[in-house]
């Protein structure tokens, strides 16, 4: 168990390696990193003075070393725009994510267990092709077009709710369903799967063999073991949502770091808009980290087999 | 002894006798997803000719008509005008070439790199193995489209620049699918064959592996048209895609969403219904060839 959890600790650090080399790389390489890492406008002497300050004239492995040095220590850079460190920015706007991304996740799970269990239970039959049509109806339509409808049918005609910003539970609703609806497909199809492979296994045919009623059988027998992949998912899920939701916070203006990226490209703010990237990718991998680690505790299969 | 022959060849055996018939007849092919496609790829075409007036160029004095049916509306303008007075049905028209053309090349980009890459990392293993595959993992753990928008922000947006993008943001998923198949293929009698006959890895490569990855990789690239033309949209929507005043259809619905509170609703939901259409008769698509071309992705 150990030796699977330092392997695995290792594999994620080399992720994470590679994750700020792919930034660092591709912010020296790709274009003149003055031109994004000073501010529109500045001078030539300016800019000269930012290139000696932020060390561009050094060689790039001394840079790299600076970069990654400063990220440790948690220093992100200044916002061009908001004249305060990138990481308080990113702070400020966590908490609206988080919630966001909770009740978006609510909504996602409350679609997608019952149509995925229904998908389940009847295989090829009515409930399943709507289920699948529902499911593949919200990875299609992309996430601002739905959203805009949202706004059109509920804001504009009937005036139920308001169209952008936060602050009541109500600005909530749409930016959650938008959220949620593109997850929702998802979290269905991992129930279905999951729910037909627990059927198909001994105990539940025991509990069947007993004369136990059918909602009970997949009601309590069978739901509980299906539903462990599900959750791990919608773990999972939980923190891409909160860095994904760039579209969705954008249509609405919800105030969450989707919109502080938004805000990070259209004033050409780039120290933000690599926070945002950084940060993300890194809570990423941490949480496929411990999913790794959460899964070998608990199936000894997992950590024996490699 | 009668030898009983599985459906599954069966059918398998009937297509390749008769493949123009057999194929497009067969249970379930998505003709009418099939039919949109085309249907967008000619607009995409003939968008010269079928335009009815300029996307690019329009008019302040007739800005924000409505569609014809509704009151203020004129033949003239089908499908209205919008905040500069241009013609929306042309727009649309001249926004499939554009959707077009990024999608489909951004889809061949992101396969043919991710595919090589597969085949490399699976059949030479070892160090080229891990390089691959730990790339490959940290790249799918950056959300898609904030690590396109990052890259975006970096280069500046151009057609071609999208189109490079999406091609880096989106070969990690060939790259992990068909490692996983070449893995089994090197197992394989033939390929130890062709070892054993003296082929060069290089040949092995090309002519042996190559041949049987190339339905799984049409498969994920047929699913992946509908992600890369989201993402493209998304793109534009937020304003770092295709640059104005190119008619793009996420632009468009970029610059609608201005008027939708007053109730210009024709700027936002046209386009929209065009995005929504061709990205799930792509999907449509994808699924049933997945089916068909290649059982063993059907778990995926």
């Amino acid at each position: 168990m150990k030796q699977y959890i330092i392997r695995r600790a290792g594999y994620s650090l080399l992720s994470l390696f590679l994750l700020s080399l792919t930034i660092f790389l591709f912010v020296r390489v790709t274009g003149d990193p003055t031109a994004l890492l000073t501010e529109p406008g500045a001078s030539v002497d300016d800019i000269e003075a930012m290139r000696h300050q932020f060390g561009l004239d050094q060689p790039l492995w001394v840079q790299y070393w600076h970069f990654i040095a400063s990220f440790l220590t948690g220093d992100l850079g200044q916002s061009f725009y908001y004249r305060t460190p990138v990481l308080d920015l990113y702070f400020q706007r966590l908490p609206n994510s988080l919630l966001l991304a909770v009740v978006a996740m609510g909504l996602s799970l409350l679609i997608g267990i019952p149509s995925g269990i229904l998908a389940a239970v009847r295989v090829d039959r009515f409930w399943d092709s709507a289920g699948k049509i529902f499911a593949l109806l919200g990875l299609s339509l992309p996430q601002f077009w739905v959203g805009l409808v949202l706004i059109l049918v509920f804001s504009v005609y009937l005036g139920w709710l308001p169209s952008s910003g936060s602050g009541t539970f109500l600005h909530l609703l749409m930016p959650a369903f938008t959220l949620g609806w593109y997850f929702a497909a998802a979290h269905m199809r991992m129930t279905r799967s999951s729910m037909l492979e627990v059927l198909g296994s001994e105990y539940v045919k025991l509990a069947r063999l007993k004369g136990l009623p059918e909602s009970l059988v997949i009601g309590k027998h069978a739901l509980k073991n299906a539903l462990i992949p599900v959750v791990t998912l919608a773990g999972i899920n939980l923190v891409v949502m909160i860095n994904v939701a760039v579209v969705v916070e954008t249509v609405f203006a919800w105030p969450g770091i989707g919109r502080l990226l938004y805000e990070g490209v259209t004033f050409r703010d780039f120290p933000v808009v690599q926070a945002v990237v950084v940060i993300g990718g890194s809570m990423i991998i941490m949480v496929n980290f411990l999913v790794d680690i959460l899964y070998a505790l608990i199936d000894p299969r997992i950590r024996l087999e490699s | 002894m009668t030898v009983i022959t599985p459906p599954e060849t069966a059918t398998l055996a009937a297509a390749a006798a008769a493949p123009s018939t057999a194929f497009w007849r067969s249970r379930g092919f998505p003709l009418i997803p099939m039919a949109i496609l085309l249907f967008i790829a000619f607009v995409a075409v003939f968008a010269d000719v079928l335009a009815p007036h300029d996307p690019q160029i329009g008019s302040l004095a007739r800005r924000f008509r409505p569609p014809v049916w509704q009151e203020g509306g004129s033949w003239a303008y089908l499908l209205g005008t919008d905040h500069v007075g241009r013609d929306v049905l042309s727009r649309l028209i001249f926004g499939a070439r554009v959707s077009m053309i990024v999608g489909v090349t951004a889809v061949l980009v992101a396969g043919v790199i991710g595919t090589l890459l597969g085949i490399l990392s699976g059949y030479l293993g070892g160090w080229a193995d891990q390089v691959v595959m730990r790339v490959t993992d940290t790249w799918l753990a950056l959300p898609a489209l904030t690590f396109a928008i990052f890259l975006a922000a970096i280069v500046g947006p151009s057609e071609l620049n999208i189109i490079l993008i999406l091609g880096l943001v989106y070969w990690t998923r060939y790259a992990r699918v068909i490692r996983g198949e070449v893995l089994s293929l090197k197992q394989r009698e033939f390929v130890r064959l062709a070892i054993v006959a003296g082929c060069s890895k290089r040949i092995i490569m090309w002519r042996h592996i190559l041949p049987n990855v190339i339905n799984s990789a049409i498969v994920l690239a047929t699913l992946m048209l509908g992600v890369v033309i989201v993402t493209e949209a998304s793109l534009s929507f937020l304003g770092v895609g295709v640059p104005p005043p190119k008619p793009a259809w996420g632009l468009m619905m970029a610059d609608g969403k201005k008027g939708l509170m007053v109730g210009y609703w024709w700027l936002t939901v046209f386009p929209g219904i065009c995005i929504m259409l061709m990205v799930l008769s792509a999907n449509l698509l994808g699924d049933w060839l997945r089916v068909k071309l290649d059982p063993q992705l059907r778990q995926l």
